[in-house]
């Protein structure tokens, strides 16, 4: 997702890959050849994305089971919804799964990257390769694996066992109380690694210069992490944010595999009631409208974020 | 002498980390690999060895036909994403589309978009097109929701090439298609191998639209989904034989991994590291 590192208006004026003559200054000659090169990607995004997002809008406005003719009801679905108590703890959860599976990953890359910043790392390309393995995995793999892990018999509560914990020990994935932040450390053990690395890059970057300058000052390790290696990392910040949220929002193949928005509804997720609300109660106007409700609040998040971190300066 | 104490306790951090990371892969693993009567300690250490749980899983759970169909779903994603792309990334770098600054701001939704937000219609329309429980179900769809992503990084990638490499080819008569696949695409190529890697994680670890474009055909189930069925409805039966579904799903990613790992890292970090 290289969403950070593009800037999509600014088209290069002089770009000219044809074989004809320079263009006449002022006035561009548009190339509607070129429109086949782009066509057919275009139609498969219309077809898969464009379309069916249009449709998700137009059917959240509908009463609808997929059977019977549709009844329009406007804005009563999104009523419905936002009044739903299930629908505010699905949003709830979403804000706890924020801070899981995105503000604890960023917040360990970050002091890591800051403890590490001037240090020659060995064997840097293991410790990344390792590092990023809970990235490669299915969601479906890491929850079949947390799924042992948490299970009464499991390894966490015979590690407990084995430091005279076993006063705290359960099924942590089936007890009301401990559900949901289990299922949040899961995802921020498959985001840990990618944060840390993604700020190890990044501080390695920072000039030597500005540390040193830092150190003339009299700056100690806290405040160089604030003024030299947190600056320093805007943009790594601002993309590991806006991957990690979109994940901790939109998450479905982890929650349904070891939860499934359970015991009760204590792990639901806006994800498992779209499904749920689609594929088992055929209430596709709900369905939908949450699936809108989902998309506004990533599109809202990610503009956010990357507003809040933009690029101040002209260039590092 | 600072500077040597914070040397040791980075690496000792980093070593932490790195077993944080893999003990939850490991443990699975160990556990696959251990019989029935004689599971691994409470802190994983392995005390017996099987492969009778590997057996069981492949006969019980159809992976053979599952990872056959998530292979066949991820090539044909790869293959046409990253050809449209470099199409459509090339064009938009370095031709004058008409609106190209727009087509390219409508793309920008498609890397944000959640499939969950488009996966109602997304079923209807699949179900219109007759296509519900079929192969192309899976394909036609992750094409047009990972194009977005493959257009923007060809995109990046073309213009990061410096401006006379097409120009000397155009003074030497090459025409626009020649000048992609003969000079620009060879110069892309780590790019376009980059995209081709992580489209191919994403299609082989897509576990939502199978679930529910192709929820009734065992025949086309793709790996993930067999294991969560087969996660699921054995829900009293050996753990030990679904641990080894696991790495059974897990495997040919892991293997993939260990020989490019430096160009998924870059893929997924879209390019940060390198820059």
């Amino acid at each position: 997702m290289p969403a950070v590192t593009t800037r999509p208006g600014s088209r290069r004026p002089s770009a000219s890959g044809s074989g004809r003559v320079a263009r006449r200054p002022g006035r561009p000659r548009k190339d509607w050849r070129a429109l086949f090169y782009v066509l057919p990607a275009m139609v498969f995004f219309a077809v898969f994305v464009l379309y069916p997002l249009g449709q998700s809008v137009w059917l959240s406005l509908w009463k609808w089971n997929g059977v019977t003719a549709a009844t329009w009801v406007g804005p009563q679905n999104y009523i419905d919804v936002l009044g739903d108590p299930v629908m505010r703890l699905a949003l709830r959860n979403s804000l706890v799964f924020i801070v899981f599976y995105a503000v604890l990953p960023t917040a360990v890359g970050l002091v890591l990257a800051g403890v590490m910043a001037r240090i020659r790392i060995h064997g840097l390309a293991f410790f990344r390769a390792a590092l990023f393995v809970p990235q490669i995995l299915s969601g479906v793999v890491v929850a079949v694996a947390w799924r042992y892990l948490y299970a009464a018999d499991g390894p966490l509560n015979g590690f407990l066992d084995l430091f005279g914990l076993d006063g705290i020990t359960r099924a942590w994935l089936g007890d009301f109380a401990t559900a949901l932040p289990s299922v949040g450390l899961i995802g921020t053990w498959v985001m840990f690694g990618l944060c840390m690395v993604l700020f190890l890059a990044g501080a390695q970057r920072i000039p030597t210069e500005l540390y040193e300058a830092a150190r003339i000052d009299g700056a100690g390790a806290v405040r160089e992490f604030f003024t030299v290696t947190l600056p320093g990392l805007r943009r790594e910040i601002s993309f590991g944010l806006v991957l990690t949220t979109t994940y901790a929002l939109r998450n479905f193949d982890v929650v349904w595999n070891t939860t499934s928005g359970g015991p009760g509804n204590s792990t639901i997720m806006p994800s498992v009631i779209i499904y749920k609300a689609a594929f088992n109660t055929r209430d596709y106007g709900i369905a939908a409208t949450v699936s809108v409700l989902l998309t506004l609040m990533i599109l809202i998040l990610t503009a956010l974020v990357l507003f809040l971190l933009r690029d101040r300066e002209p260039a590092r | 002498m600072r500077s040597r104490r914070e040397s040791v306790i980075s690496h000792l951090i980093l070593v932490i980390g790195t077993i944080i990371a893999l003990y939850p892969a490991l443990s699975i693993l160990i556990l696959a690999l251990s019989k029935r009567g004689a599971r691994p300690s409470a802190l994983g250490v392995p005390r017996s060895f099987t492969l009778d749980n590997f057996a069981r899983a492949w006969s019980g759970g159809g992976f053979d036909s599952a990872l056959l169909s998530s292979a066949t779903v991820a090539f044909s994603v790869v293959v046409v994403t990253v050809t449209l792309s470099v199409l459509t990334g090339y064009a938009l770098a370095w031709l004058r589309v008409p609106m190209g600054a727009t087509i390219l701001g409508v793309l920008l939704i498609g890397l944000v978009l959640p499939y969950e937000g488009v996966i109602v219609p997304l079923h209807s329309l699949i179900k219109d097109m007759g296509l519900i429980n079929t192969t192309a179900a899976l394909i036609l769809p992750q094409i047009g929701l990972s194009v977005s992503l493959g257009v923007f990084w060809m995109h990046t990638y073309f213009r990061g090439i410096p401006k006379s490499l097409p120009e000397a080819a155009s003074i030497d008569g090459a025409s626009r298609f020649q000048t992609l696949t003969k000079v620009l695409l060879p110069a892309a190529l780590p790019g376009v191998s980059a995209l081709a890697l992580i489209v191919f994680l994403y299609a082989w670890n897509d576990f939502l639209l199978a679930l529910v474009l192709v929820p009734d055909n065992v025949d086309v189930r793709t790996a993930p989904l067999s294991l969560s069925f087969f996660a699921g409805n054995v829900k009293g039966a050996d753990i030990g034989v679904t641990a080894a579904a696991a790495v059974i799903v897990a495997l040919p990613l892991v293997i993939v991994y260990f020989f490019l790992q430096r160009n998924f890292i870059n893929g997924l970090l879209g390019g940060a590291v390198k820059e």
